[in-house]
């Protein structure tokens, strides 16, 4: 047994390295300079770990192996070339292929102990853990991959008593699995913990709207991650531990951030209050709403200084980010500075935005986090904000009935002048009027993002040429 | 084989958790879309688990189980690495001025 003895120690050796490589992957990212050495130290781990476990005495047989590593890999190249605006939908759906591989891996090794009389209670426990938490994650992301790419409605889907049911589903499928731990023969319980966790899963987020994706996202990511921990405690393997952790915390410190950033409580995220119906604020007097073209537009900044972009969802939708690009150009050529101040929460996942600019060529050091820019636009002749509703909204500040009070906002209105371009006046995701747009500094725009600023910058670069 | 306790495994879990909070809180929002896109990619370590049911073949059910589970996580590890590395080669610096 000396040579199994050896391999053991071989293939714990590449699982040690391999963890320190996730690390230093992580540790890589947070730096563009690094960023990139990131992957690649990512990719060596995956690769070791791999190796690693190509030793194991007890895998014998490569030939469905190699015909799943081939079909992964048509379908996971395609899957990374999708376009930027998609990248939420992308990421929702690993969510989904981590949940499952979590679950169905849970779901052989039961099947595997319990014929061979081998399920201790600890090994029973872990193995619940592991099948509830991804099947839920399984089926909570194919939910949210469909809202994001409006496969289904990506309203709220509401019901009475809605977490009381979703609760009891719940409670009854770790009941099942107490119930398993207790007495794992009790092989009928495993289904009904696999289709109550599929089922919890689907209930989790139908209630949620469209705005709180990105936390959602963030929280799924968390509980892929944990799924990969709890495989990690059934097969006793520390990288598999390691390497779902950092999912686990990275995943849970986003959704922290989100929630931050849109004022909500982690509890409130948890348990439905989020994404509720917001009634729409009954409109009261309509106050008059200043409107100009793009030459106007144009004009207001030709003349200014100082220059913050505001972009949110809406500019990303129509594509806009290379017109946004064209306009920042011309006006850099006429001196005046311009800077893009990202909300956290614009896009539709953590730092959606910033890869969207990014696309576009938009140089990273002119991108500026909303704490950072916030005290600057008082000196700021002209705000163009384009396609972002509720992250500029004053309301949020001082209006104590409004459903946005108290979340952190860009403000905007305290620039000198303010240019929003936007369809029509209907509201954003929460349904509240912005009185941004009627206060006496904004001039709107209306009109397709995309067109309103390719106008824009054909009005700069016409004037641009007589000079 | 040796295997690894229950304490062990806690243990490690905790120290991993406590590196990932202090590691990825140092990670600029900047980068926030590639970093949830290369943790989704690194916790596709699940193929571990799937490549040793797979290649175990104990029964068909579990084979079938492993085989599918290997082919989700290779999705995850191929997808994941490459739009992370096509995301993050986008971001310059600015470019020289003039």
């Amino acid at each position: 047994m000396i040579a199994e003895e050896s391999i053991w120690h071989l293939t714990q050796g590449s699982y040690l390295v391999a963890s320190a490589l996730f690390i230093f992957s992580l540790r890589w990212l947070s730096r563009p300079e690094t960023a990139r050495r990131g992957v690649l130290a990512g990719v060596l781990g995956m690769t070791l770990a791999v190796l690693g476990t190509f030793l194991n005495p007890h895998v014998k047989h490569f030939e469905w192996i190699a015909i799943a590593v081939v079909v992964g890999t048509i379908i996971g190249v395609p899957l990374s070339r999708v376009a930027l605006t998609a990248v939420p939908q992308r990421t929702a759906l690993s969510h989904a292929f981590g949940g499952l591989a979590a679950g169905l891996v849970g779901t052989a090794k039961y099947v595997l102990w319990l014929e061979s009389d081998e399920l201790t209670t600890f090994r029973m426990f872990a193995i619940a853990v592991e099948v509830i938490l991804g099947f839920v994650t399984l089926t909570g992301s194919l939910m949210a991959a469909g809202k994001l790419q409006e496969v289904i409605p990506t309203r709220p889907i509401t019901y009475r008593n809605q977490n009381v049911i979703n609760l009891f589903l719940l409670a009854i499928a770790v009941g099942s699995g107490i119930w398993l731990v207790v007495d794992p023969t009790q092989w009928q319980l495993f289904p009904l913990i696999i289709g109550l966790s599929l089922l919890f899963g689907v209930l989790l987020i139908i209630p949620i709207g469209g705005a709180d994706m990105p936390t959602v996202i963030s929280l799924l990511n968390s509980y892929a991650g944990l799924a990969a921990v709890a495989m990690g405690f059934v097969l006793e393997n520390n990288v598999l531990i390691i390497a779902g952790a950092l999912d686990g915390s990275s995943g849970f410190i986003l959704s922290v951030i989100m929630c931050r950033a849109m004022n909500r409580s982690f509890t409130n995220v948890l348990f439905g209050a989020f994404g509720q119906v917001q009634a729409a604020a009954v409109a009261g007097e309509q106050k008059a709403v200043k409107s100009g073209s793009a030459q106007d537009a144009a004009d207001l900044l030709e003349a200014s200084n100082q220059v913050v972009v505001v972009p949110g969802y809406g500019m990303a939708v129509a594509q806009a980010q290379h017109r946004v690009r064209e306009l920042r150009d011309q006006l850099s050529k006429r001196g005046i500075s311009v800077k893009f101040a990202i909300h956290p929460v614009a896009g539709r996942m953590p730092g959606h935005m910033n890869v969207l600019l990014a696309e576009a060529e938009i140089p990273y050091d002119e991108l500026a986090e909303m704490d950072d820019i916030n005290p600057d636009f008082a000196q700021t002749d002209v705000v163009l904000v384009i396609g972002a509703n509720d992250v500029v909204n004053p309301a949020a500040r001082h209006d104590k009935t409004s459903p946005i009070y108290g979340m952190p906002i860009l403000d905007v209105d305290k620039a000198k002048s303010v240019i929003a371009i936007k369809r029509s006046m209907s509201p954003g995701f929460a349904g509240i009027d912005n009185e941004l747009y009627t206060a006496d500094n904004t001039m709107m725009v209306f009109g397709d993002a995309k067109a309103v600023i390719g106008d824009v910058v054909k009005a700069l670069s016409g004037g641009s040429g007589i000079h | 084989m040796q295997q690894l306790d229950f304490w062990t495994m806690a243990f490690v879990f905790m120290l991993a958790t406590f590196i990932g909070f202090d590691v990825i809180r140092s990670v600029s929002r900047l980068l926030h879309t590639p970093l949830m896109s290369l943790t989704n990619a690194i916790s596709a370590i699940a193929v571990v688990g799937a490549v040793l049911i797979a290649g175990e073949q104990k029964t068909t059910f579990s084979t079938v189980l492993g085989t599918i589970a290997v082919a989700a996580s290779v999705t995850n590890i191929v997808s994941g690495f490459m739009i992370t590395d096509r995301m993050l080669r986008m971001f310059k610096k600015r470019e020289p001025s003039k």
